[in-house]
């Protein structure tokens, strides 16, 4: 398969902080990437570093094998760096103009563009007198306007209201349904959750997990048992092979699966053992909990 | 670099400032010409300022490179902002991220810094010849061509001045500082030179001429020197008062050409040196 970017031990202090510690992970052709993190686990320096605004402090990264230099790769792919940039007396078709200029690509682009994140009613207006909203779908425009291997969004909802959050993450769906390679760096959790098939954990600038989305946390979710008796369910419950910890909640009890389980096979023991249940629902684990798991454990 | 040109005057023509000081300086010059006008009374002397002079091929050069020059100051305001802008707006980190190298972009600055000082010369270039062609008493083709090295000091001056407003702009990140910064240093080589003077005269050292072409500011207004005193009129004058023994150079010094090369190179250099080594 083909490879877009390799980092390799990419490290970066500011004085006696470390952002970033030693991140080596392959970003494959094809791959929608979330990159999920507090806020300050480096997210945004390690794609500040592979965009050339932030200097490592040791380690390196490389675009499409090797095969371009590091400005000329950056000319293939798109990206949106937290807020917006733009020049704010020129209008959106002014400022695309000059983004094509700098990635050397011809003009004939900024209209379907545009029309792509619905700006093209206001194009002649001056990006200042845009609201956040529509710059960051200019932002997307600009992205897009060399129709780019990838493409690299940090935060791309930061600060937009529900509306806003709605048409960037139906853009970004599009953007993936149509096989582009997408490297998505965010805090909410639902987003990644909805667009990634792969997914990165950073917290305090190390890397607790790269990989698939469904392998991200091994273990088989919990149910939600209740029943009249509950200490006598606790009982029943707790020398069984499959049970985790059990937590008991105001309306039953919570219990960790250690294995998979068949919800009619517990029903029916619990039956045998002269306990009716009047609750039991499987619940698998959603990326929030595993991500809270992952952050806390290590 | 026609590419790095083309990119850095799509910000220049789409920028508020850089239109309104263009303008105010054309305007400047313009009304710089038309001053030929203006009659004048000195030293039972009366006329037109035509009539002294002045705009004769080819001390005219002298005299229009030396009072537009101090003109560069709007163009400079233009430069300054255009690049400290480009921190404010946080445009420098977005054009890198679009695929310009850190060496590309201070060079389309560089570039425009050149274009700007060639054009700023041809302006006044032309505005003299259309003024002396006016007014000029001589108009002989090798008289009027002769002397052009001021117009050529006049480059360099503008050129140096431009590399050092860009300079400042990458090194303060905010236009008012930065041209702050520039006041602040000019007034600081002005210091040094007061200092300079002073214990020259306690010392009977000549720390001054030295100091005259190695500071950047010094050597920039030292390239084209006052010319008032080649007036005919200042000249008579002078010859009236019991002075004796001063002599005026007006030449442009070699020493000067290549101070001021040198800085504007180093500007440039440390303007990518710090680009490079910054994060954004």
């Amino acid at each position: 398969m083909e490879t877009i970017l390799e980092i390799n031990q990419l490290h970066k202090t500011y004085g006696t902080l470390t952002a970033v510690d030693h991140i080596s992970l392959k970003i494959e052709k094809g791959h929608v990437y979330g990159i999920l993190g507090p806020n300050g686990s480096g997210k945004s320096t390690t794609l500040g570093m592979v965009l050339n605004v932030v200097n490592p402090t040791s380690g390196d990264y490389k675009w499409f094998e090797g095969t371009t230099s590091n400005h000329d790769a950056l000319k293939r792919i798109g990206a949106i760096i937290e807020h917006p940039n733009f020049y704010p007396s020129m209008s959106a078709v002014q400022n695309l103009e000059l983004v094509c200029k700098i990635k050397n690509i011809n003009t004939s682009k900024i209209i379907e563009k545009l029309t792509v994140v619905d700006l093209l009613s206001r194009k002649h207006s001056p990006f200042k007198s845009y609201s956040l909203g529509m710059k960051q779908r200019l932002a997307i425009a600009s992205a897009l306007l060399n129709d780019p291997e990838i493409l690299i969004l940090d935060e791309p909802t930061n600060g937009l209201d529900p509306q806003g959050i709605r048409q960037i993450r139906d853009i970004i769906q599009k953007i993936a349904a149509s096989g582009t390679t997408i490297l998505l760096a965010s805090h909410l959790l639902d987003e990644v959750e909805k667009v990634c098939s792969h997914v990165l954990v950073l917290r305090q600038g190390k890397m607790l997990y790269s990989g698939p989305v469904d392998e991200m946390n091994r273990n088989h979710g919990s149910i939600f048992i209740d029943a009249a008796d509950r200490d006598a369910l606790h009982t029943f419950l707790k020398d069984k092979p499959y049970a985790g910890s059990i937590t008991r909640h105001d309306d039953g009890l919570e219990v960790k699966l250690y294995e998979d389980v068949d919800n009619a096979q517990i029903n029916k023991e619990a039956f045998e053992s002269g306990l009716v249940l009047n609750k039991l629902l499987h619940k698998k684990q959603s990326l929030e909990d595993q991500f809270i798991e992952l952050t806390n454990q290590n | 670099m026609k590419r790095l040109l083309g990119i850095e005057f799509h910000k220049f023509r789409y920028s508020k400032s850089s239109k309104v000081l263009t303008v105010i300086y054309l305007t400047i010059v313009v009304l710089l010409m038309l001053t030929g006008m203006i009659r004048i009374n000195f030293n039972q002397f009366s006329g037109s300022l035509s009539d002294l002079g002045i705009f004769n091929f080819p001390l005219i050069w002298h005299i229009t490179t030396y009072f537009t020059s101090f003109l560069k100051i709007f163009i400079a305001i233009v430069l300054v902002s255009l690049t400290a802008n480009e921190y404010s707006n946080r445009t420098i980190k977005q054009n890198l991220i679009d695929g310009l190298s850190k060496k590309e972009l201070i060079l389309s600055k560089f570039y425009l810094a050149l274009t700007l000082a060639i054009l700023t010369t041809l302006v006044v270039f032309v505005a003299s010849l259309i003024l002396g062609l006016i007014y000029s008493d001589f108009n002989e083709f090798s008289i009027i061509f002769s002397q052009m090295g001021y117009l050529g000091a006049f480059f360099l001056a503008h050129l140096i001045f431009f590399c050092f407003c860009l300079f400042a702009g990458i090194l303060v990140k905010r236009s008012a500082f930065a041209l702050g910064f520039i006041a602040v240093w000019y007034i600081f080589e002005g210091i040094l030179n007061l200092i300079a003077r002073g214990v020259d005269q306690f010392y009977d050292t000549s720390i001054y001429d030295v100091l005259l072409h190695i500071l950047p500011l010094n050597a920039m207004s030292n390239l084209i020197k006052q010319p008032f005193t080649k007036i005919d009129l200042v000249q008579s004058t002078m010859n009236q008062l019991p002075i004796e023994g001063i002599e005026f150079g007006y030449d442009i010094e070699w020493l000067d050409v290549v101070s001021v090369c040198l800085w504007s190179v180093l500007f440039i250099y440390l303007s990518y040196k710090l680009l490079k080594t910054r994060d954004l």
